[in-house]
C-alpha cells in the first residue's frame, strides 16, 4: 500500500460514483480508502437557548447516524475485495474539512462526486467541488 | 428615590384612571390596582434608601460588587478583552469538536436574551428621570459590569449539572449549592432556594411583564389606543405555543431576527448621530455635565447616578445570575473560557447599544429645556423631564428615531416585539431552571410554570408602566442580593481558575488552532 485516497460521501448517486471511481483507483495503485462524511456546521449560526442544551447530545446522535446509516453501508463488502478502508465523520465546512483530513492523513489525493445533494445551494454558495479544486493540499479528481 | 418612585406609580396610576372612559379599560385599571396594592411592600424594601439619604442600598450594593470583581481581577474587562474576541473569533477551537456550540453562538444567544426593551425603553426611563447625565452612569456600570459577568459564568459553568442523556442544567443556584459544598461553607443550599424564588419572580417581572408592557405601548404608539389585555393575549398565546407546544419555529426564526434588529437598530443610530454630527460634542457635554453637576433634574447628578446604574443593571444583568444559567449549558473544557466571552456582554449591551439610544434621545432635542435658565423643566410631580411631545419609555426612544427618520417608528415596533419576544422566551428559560431546580424536572410542574409564565403575559401588558417596571425592578434586583454574595464567596475559585488559564495560555499548552 502506498497511500490514502480520501473519498467525500453523502450517500447522494453522485457519491457512490466517486466511491466506485475511488474504489478502482485503490485496486489499481495499491491505496488505502478515507471514506469522509462531513456533516455542513457553521460556528456562527444563530441557536435557541434549547438547541444550546441539547446539543452536545444531538452532536453525537447526528455522528452515531452518518456512521450507521450512511458509511456503514458504504464501505460494508469493501474490505473483502482486497482495499483497507477506514471511514471518518466531522463537523465543519465540507471542503475544508476534507482538505485537512487530506492534510493529516497524509493522503495523495482526494475524490468527490461533482454535486451532492443540494444543486441550489452550490449554485448560490459554491460547490463543494469547486472550492476543493481552489483549496486542496493534494490532487482533486471530480466525478461527474 | 422611595417617594420619587412612588409618585412615579400613583400618578401614572391616576392618569391612567382619570383619562379614560371607565367601561373600555376597565379590565385593565382592575389588574393595575389589584397589582400595584400587592407588590407594593416588595418594592420598597428592594429599593429603600441607605439612612438619611435617597440612594438606594441595592444600587449600591451592585456597583461596589462590580468594582469590587473589576479590582480583584486585576482589571480582567480590559485585561481578557483581545483574548475575549480570539476566542469568539474561534482562534482557540479545536476543530475536532466542530458541531459543538461555538463560543460565538454561545454570546449571540445570551446577548439576545439581554438586548432587549432594556437598551430601548430602560435607557428612555433612565434619561427621562435623570437627564443626560444617566448616560455617563449607564456606561460606567456597563464597563464595572463586564467584571461581575465574568465571575458568574465562570462559575455557572463550572459547577453546573450534568446528565446522562448529555444536557446540563446550571446557574447560581447549582454553584451556590455546589460551590459552598466544596468550600465548606454553610447555606449554600438556603441561598439557592432564595435565588431560584427570586429568578422566578424577575422571569414573571423584569423577563416578562415589562417586555409585554412596553411592547403593547409601543404598538398603541403605531395603531392607536386599545386595551392592554388584547396584546397580552395575544402574546400569551404565541409564547404558549413556543414554550408548552413545543412550536421550536417561532422560537428559531426569531433567535435569527433578533441579532439583525440588533445590528440594523445601532446603524439606524449612527446614522441619525452622523446627520447631526455637529450636536455629538454638545451631547457628551450634557452627559458629563449632568453626571456631576445639578442641571435641574429631580434628585440633582445623584439622581442621574441612580438611574444610570439601575437601567445598566437592567439592561445587561451583569451580577444578577441570569447569564450563568445561559452560559452553563455550553460545552467547554474550560470554564473561564465562558466568562472571558461572556463579560463581552454588558459591553455590547449596556456601552454600546443603551449608548446609542441615550444619544439618540439627547441629540434629536426631546427634553424641554428651559430657554432661560437652560435647566430641564420638570413635568407637573416634579418626578420626570418634560419631552417635547409628553413621551416616556419606549414612546420616547420612538419619536427620537422617528424624528430624523420619517417612519422609523414601525420599524422600532417590529423590533420592540421580537426584542420583547425574544427575551420573553430567554427568561421564561431562567425562569424554568429554577422552577425545575425546587420542585424537580418533571412534565406536570414545568407545565404549571409555564401556564403561570402566560398568565403573567396578560397582566404585564394591561397594567401600567409604573407599577410594572417598580416589580420587575425589584425582582431582578432581588436576584442580585443572593448571587452577589455568592460570587463574594465564591470569586477566589475563580481566581484559581483564572491563574491556572493564564499561565498554560503564557506556556503555549493552551495555543491557537487557527
Amino acid at each position: 500500500m502506498t497511500g490514502k485516497i480520501v473519498v467525500g460521501y453523502d450517500a447522494s448517486p453522485s457519491a457512490k460514483r466517486a466511491l466506485d471511481f475511488a474504489l478502482n483507483a485503490a485496486l489499481a495503485n495499491g491505496s488505502g480508502l478515507i471514506v469522509a462524511h462531513v456533516l455542513e456546521w457553521s460556528p456562527y449560526t444563530f441557536l435557541t437557548k434549547e438547541e444550546i442544551e441539547e446539543r452536545h447530545a444531538r452532536r453525537n446522535m447526528e455522528l452515531a447516524r452518518a456512521e450507521e446509516a450512511i458509511l456503514k453501508p458504504a464501505v460494508t463488502g469493501l474490505g473483502a475485495k482486497g482495499v483497507t478502508v477506514e471511514t471518518v465523520s466531522r463537523f465543519g465546512n465540507i471542503a475544508e474539512v476534507l482538505a485537512k483530513i487530506a492534510r493529516d492523513q497524509k493522503a495523495e489525493q482526494i475524490i468527490v462526486g461533482r454535486t451532492g445533494h443540494s444543486g441550489l445551494t452550490s449554485r448560490l454558495f459554491g460547490s463543494v467541488a469547486g472550492s476543493l479544486a481552489q483549496a486542496a493540499p493534494v490532487a482533486v479528481t471530480i466525478v461527474p | 428615590m422611595n417617594t420619587q418612585v412612588k409618585i412615579l406609580g400613583l400618578a401614572a396610576l391616576g392618569a391612567a384612571v382619570s383619562a379614560v372612559p371607565v367601561t373600555a379599560q376597565s379590565i385593565d385599571e382592575q389588574v393595575n390596582a389589584v397589582f400595584a396594592s400587592s407588590t407594593g411592600w416588595f418594592v420598597n424594601l428592594i429599593f429603600s434608601s441607605f439612612p438619611g439619604t435617597s440612594f438606594p442600598w441595592i444600587v449600591g450594593w451592585l456597583v461596589v460588587a462590580a468594582t469590587i470583581f473589576t479590582i480583584y481581577f486585576g482589571f480582567i474587562q480590559f485585561r481578557a478583552f483581545g483574548h475575549a474576541i480570539a476566542l469568539v473569533k474561534g482562534d482557540y477551537s479545536d476543530p475536532d469538536d466542530a458541531g459543538e456550540v461555538s463560543h460565538f453562538q454561545a454570546l449571540a444567544t445570551a446577548l439576545s436574551g439581554t438586548v432587549g426593551l432594556g437598551n430601548i425603553a430602560g435607557v428612555a426611563v433612565a434619561i427621562g428621570i435623570g437627564g443626560p447625565g444617566a448616560t455617563f452612569w449607564l456606561i460606567l456600570a456597563g464597563l464595572l459590569g463586564m467584571a461581575s459577568k465574568f465571575t458568574e459564568c465562570t462559575l455557572g459553568v463550572k459547577y453546573r449539572n450534568e446528565y446522562p442523556d448529555g444536557t446540563v442544567s446550571g446557574g447560581p443556584m447549582y454553584y451556590l449549592t455546589k460551590g459552598f459544598e466544596e468550600r465548606g461553607l454553610p447555606m449554600g443550599k438556603i441561598l439557592a432556594v432564595l435565588f431560584s424564588i427570586f429568578c422566578i419572580l424577575g422571569a414573571f417581572g423584569g423577563g416578562n411583564m415589562f417586555q409585554a408592557n412596553q411592547a403593547h405601548a409601543q404598538i398603541t404608539n403605531v395603531v392607536g389606543d386599545y386595551p392592554g389585555w388584547i396584546t397580552g393575549i395575544v402574546f400569551a398565546v404565541i409564547v404558549f405555543s413556543v414554550i408548552v407546544g413545543g412550536l421550536k419555529s417561532i422560537a428559531s426564526v426569531t433567535e435569527k431576527i433578533v441579532p439583525f434588529m440588533g445590528i440594523l437598530y445601532v446603524v439606524t443610530a449612527l446614522i441619525i448621530l452622523l446627520m447631526n454630527y455637529d450636536r455629538i460634542g454638545w451631547a457628551f457635554g450634557e452627559i458629563f455635565d449632568g453626571a456631576f453637576t445639578n442641571t435641574g433634574i429631580a434628585g440633582g447628578a445623584v439622581g442621574a447616578l441612580i438611574q444610570g446604574f439601575k437601567r445598566a443593571a437592567f439592561s445587561n444583568e451583569a451580577g444578577v445570575g441570569s447569564a450563568a444559567i445561559a452560559h452553563s449549558a455550553v460545552r467547554t473544557k474550560e470554564p473561564i473560557t465562558e466568562g472571558f466571552v461572556s463579560l463581552l456582554e454588558p459591553l455590547i449591551d449596556t456601552v454600546i447599544i443603551c449608548t446609542m439610544t441615550a444619544l439618540v434621545i439627547i441629540i434629536t432635542g426631546q427634553l424641554v429645556v428651559d430657554a432661560e435658565t437652560g435647566r430641564y423643566l420638570l413635568d407637573e410631580g416634579a418626578s420626570t423631564i418634560q419631552t417635547v411631545d409628553g413621551n416616556k419609555g419606549v414612546a420616547l426612544t420612538s419619536a427620537a428615531f422617528s424624528a430624523s427618520f420619517g417612519g422609523f417608528q414601525y420599524v422600532l415596533a417590529v423590533a420592540v416585539i421580537l426584542f420583547a419576544f425574544s427575551t420573553m422566551i430567554s427568561w421564561s428559560y431562567y425562569g424554568l431552571k429554577a422552577w425545575t431546580f425546587l420542585f424537580g424536572e418533571g412534565q406536570t410542574t414545568e407545565l404549571v410554570f409555564k401556564l403561570l409564565f402566560c398568565v403573567f403575559i396578560v397582566i404585564g401588558a394591561a397594567a401600567s408602566l409604573g407599577p410594572v417596571i417598580d416589580f420587575s425592578d425589584a425582582a431582578i434586583f432581588s436576584m442580585a442580593i443572593v448571587n452577589i454574595i455568592g460570587l463574594y464567596l465564591l470569586m477566589p475559585i475563580v481566581k484559581r481558575e483564572l491563574n491556572s488559564y493564564m499561565a498554560r495560555l503564557d506556556s503555549g499548552e493552551i495555543r491557537k488552532f487557527a
